[in-house]
C-alpha cells in the first residue's frame, strides 16, 4: 500500500514555542488515519503545514508523492479539507457558498452538480437559505460538502465532530466510513476524542507536545488482549496483598495511589468479576477500559502512566 | 481567473455593508444639491468675496456660474476627502474581514496561489472603487446637469478665475475622474496592505483614515524646509491633483484656450507618484501575506 503523504522531521517553532517537533510519520492510501492528540498536542498546527496554511521551521512533507512546497497547487487540486471550525460565508446562501469553493478548486460546476453535492450532505432543501439561518450541524454538513465538491483523493479533517450533538457527531462518522469504505478517499483525520477514532479509524498516531508517542493499525493498538481493569476498593493494601497472593498476581500490573490496575484480555473480565467476590474484596469501583484509551486519558490529564501502555 | 474575480466580486457585492457607501455618497450629493438650489447665490457671493474688491460681478454672471458643472465641482472637492474612508471599509476588509470570518483559512487550502488570492482580492477593490467612483459621477456630474443645467464653467484659482467654455468642460471630468480613480485606488492599496497584518477590518480601516487624515494635515502645512524635501512625497500631496485638469492656459489677451490644461507636467508627476505608492503598498502585502503563517 502506497503511502499518500510523507512527513519527515517535521518541526514547527513558534518563536521560543516547539508546536511539533520532528515529527514522521506515513499515511496509507485508502485508510482512514487518526490524528490524535489533546488539545495544544500540535495537532492543528501539523494540518495546517499539511495544507500550507503554516510554513514548517524544517523538515519534509511530500503528499501523493510529491513535495509539497514544489508542488502546492498541483497537490491541492486533490486535497480535501475542513480546519477546525466550517466558517463559511454567512451572508450567502449554501448554494452560492459551495459555488465559490468549488470554483477555487478549480472545478467548472453546474447547478445539477452543485445540487446533488447539497443533496448528498442532506441539504437540498436548504440551498437557497442564507448560511446564517444553519445550525452547527448543518455547517458542518456544507463544510463537508465544499470540502467534497471538487472529488479530491485526500480528505483531510482537523476536529470534524467540534460543536456536534450526537446525531451529528454519528452523522460525520458515517460519512467519513463512506468515503473510506465506498469511495475509498484516503481520510486523515484529527480529533482528540480517542473512542470516537477507534470507530472509525484503520490506524492512527497519538501525538503530545508536538512528538510521535504512540502508531500503529487499529487491529494493534486496540488489542483487547491489554485491556486494564482499575479497581477500587474499601482497602486497596489488603486487596492488593490478597491478589499478589493469588492466582491472579499474572494480571496484575501495579498499585496507584487510589487504585488497583490489572491488565488482562477482555474475555477474562466476566471470571475475574467472580473471583474477586469470591476473595471477598470489599469493591467500590470497577472500570474496565483498554490500555491505549489508560494511556491517552494520562496524556489528557497529564498523570504519568505512559508505561502502563508501553508495557 | 475571470471566475474567481467574479467570486471576489460576488463576496462584495452580497454584502449589505457594500451598500452604505453607494448610500452615503447618494445623500451627501442630493444634500448638496439641494442647498445650492435653494441657497446657490449666497454660496456664489462667498466664492467671488475675494474677488469683489477687485472685480464687479454682474448678477447675470453670478446665475450662470451657478451651472452643473460648478456644482459638480464642488461635490468633488467635498466628497473627495470623504471617499478614502468609503474606499478603507472595502479594501481594509478584504484579508482582514476573511481572517475574522474564518474562511482565510479554507480559502488557502484551495488551489489558488497566495500572489493570485491577493492580487484577485486588490482588483475587486479596485472594480469596487471605480463603481463607486461612477456612481458619484452619475450623481453628482450628470445629476447636477439636469437640475441645474449647463454653462461656461468659473474656477477660482489663488491667482485669479479660470472661465472654461461649456464645450470645453466634460472631457475634463472624464480625466478628473479617472485621476480620482488612481487616487482612491492608492488609498485602496494602503488599507489593503494594512489588511494583510490584521484579523479584523476594524483595525486597518481605521489605521488607513487615521494615516490618510495626518498624512493630509500635513499635506496642508507649509513649512519652507518641509515644503521642499516630504510635502512632495506625501501621497496625499497628489490626491488632490485632479483639480490641475480645470485649471487652463489662457492667451496673452486673458482668453481661455479650449482644451489646455496649465500645468500637465505637475498632474503626470502626481500620477506617476500615486502609481509608485500603489505598486509599493501592494507590493508589500504579497511580501508578507506569502511569508504569513495562517492561524485564524
Amino acid at each position: 500500500m502506497s503511502a499518500i503523504i510523507q512527513v519527515k522531521n517535521l518541526v514547527k517553532d513558534f518563536r521560543e514555542i516547539k508546536a511539533v517537533d520532528d515529527l514522521s510519520f506515513e499515511v496509507p492510501e485508502g485508510l482512514v488515519y487518526g490524528f490524535l492528540g489533546q488539545n495544544g498536542a500540535g495537532k492543528s498546527t501539523t494540518i495546517r503545514m499539511l495544507l500550507t496554511l503554516v510554513k514548517p521551521t524544517d523538515g519534509e512533507i511530500r503528499i501523493f508523492g510529491a513535495d509539497l512546497k514544489k508542488n502546492r497547487k498541483e497537490i491541492l487540486r486533490h486535497v480535501g479539507a475542513i480546519i477546525e471550525r466550517p466558517d463559511l460565508y454567512k451572508y450567502l446562501s449554501g448554494i452560492e457558498n459551495l459555488r465559490i469553493f468549488a470554483t477555487m478548486s478549480g472545478v467548472r460546476v453546474t447547478k445539477k452538480k452543485l445540487m446533488d453535492e447539497l443533496d448528498r450532505v442532506g441539504l437540498a432543501d436548504r440551498a437557497s437559505s442564507k448560511v446564517k439561518t444553519y445550525s452547527q450541524g448543518m455547517k458542518q454538513r456544507l463544510g463537508i460538502a465544499t470540502a467534497l465538491i471538487h472529488d479530491p483523493k485526500l480528505i483531510i479533517l482537523d476536529e470534524p465532530t467540534n460543536g456536534l450533538d450526537p446525531l451529528g457527531i454519528a452523522d460525520i462518522r458515517n460519512l467519513i466510513l463512506h468515503l473510506s469504505k465506498d469511495l475509498h478517499k484516503t481520510v486523515f483525520i484529527s480529533s482528540h476524542l480517542l473512542s470516537e477514532m477507534e470507530l472509525i479509524a484503520d490506524a492512527m498516531l497519538i501525538i503530545d507536545k508536538g512528538k510521535k508517542v504512540v502508531e500503529g493499525n487499529a487491529h494493534e493498538l486496540f488489542d483487547p488482549a491489554k485491556t486494564m481493569v482499575q479497581l477500587k476498593t474499601t482497602d486497596d493494601a489488603a486487596a492488593y496483598g490478597k491478589l499478589e497472593t493469588s492466582e491472579l498476581k499474572n494480571v496484575l500490573h501495579e498499585k496507584r495511589n487510589d487504585s488497583i490496575i490489572l491488565k488482562l484480555h477482555r474475555d477474562e473480565i466476566p471470571a475475574l468479576i467472580k473471583k474477586l467476590v469470591q476473595m471477598d474484596i470489599g469493591l467500590i469501583s470497577f472500570d474496565s477500559r483498554h490500555s491505549l484509551e489508560d494511556y491517552f486519558f494520562s496524556l489528557t490529564t497529564g498523570q504519568q502512566h505512559v508505561e502502563s501502555f508501553k508495557h | 481567473m475571470w471566475s474567481l474575480l467574479n467570486i471576489e466580486l460576488l463576496k462584495i457585492f452580497r454584502r449589505p455593508r457594500t451598500y452604505i457607501a453607494f448610500g452615503a455618497i447618494a445623500a451627501i450629493v442630493f444634500l448638496v444639491q439641494l442647498a445650492l438650489k435653494f441657497d446657490g447665490k449666497s454660496y456664489v457671493d462667498l466664492l467671488l468675496g475675494n474677488l469683489n474688491g477687485s472685480f464687479e460681478f454682474p448678477d447675470e454672471f453670478k446665475h450662470k456660474l451657478l451651472n452643473g458643472y460648478l456644482i459638480c465641482f464642488i461635490i468633488l472637492t467635498a466628497l473627495l476627502i470623504q471617499m478614502p474612508l468609503l474606499v478603507a471599509l472595502i479594501a481594509g476588509d478584504s484579508i482582514a474581514g476573511e481572517a475574522n470570518m474564518g474562511t482565510l483559512r479554507l480559502s488557502l487550502t484551495k488551489p489558488v496561489s497566495r500572489t493570485e488570492y491577493l492580487m484577485l482580492k486588490f482588483l475587486a477593490s479596485v472594480i469596487y472603487t471605480i463603481i463607486l467612483l461612477t456612481w458619484m459621477a452619475l450623481l453628482a456630474l450628470f445629476g447636477s446637469m439636469l437640475i441645474f443645467g449647463t454653462n461656461d464653467m468659473v474656477v477660482l484659482r489663488s491667482t485669479g478665475i479660470d472661465q472654461i467654455p461649456a464645450s470645453d468642460v466634460l472631457w475634463r471630468y472624464l480625466a478628473a475622474f479617472g485621476y480620482a480613480a488612481v487616487a482612491l485606488t492608492t488609498v485602496a492599496a494602503l488599507a489593503f496592505l494594512l489588511s494583510v497584518f490584521a484579523e479584523n477590518s476594524i483595525g486597518p480601516i481605521i489605521a488607513t483614515m487615521s494615516i490618510v487624515v495626518v498624512f493630509t494635515i500635513l499635506s496642508e502645512m507649509n513649512i519652507s524646509f518641509y515644503d521642499d524635501t516630504i510635502k512632495p512625497w506625501l501621497f496625499t500631496t497628489h490626491m488632490v491633483a485632479w483639480k490641475g485638469f480645470f485649471y487652463v492656459k489662457a492667451t496673452e489677451d486673458g482668453v481661455t484656450i479650449p482644451g489646455s490644461i496649465a500645468n500637465l507636467p505637475a498632474i503626470l508627476k502626481s500620477l506617476v507618484i500615486l502609481f509608485g505608492y500603489i505598486a509599493t503598498f501592494v507590493f508589500a502585502a504579497v511580501w508578507v501575506f506569502r511569508k504569513k503563517d495562517i492561524l485564524s
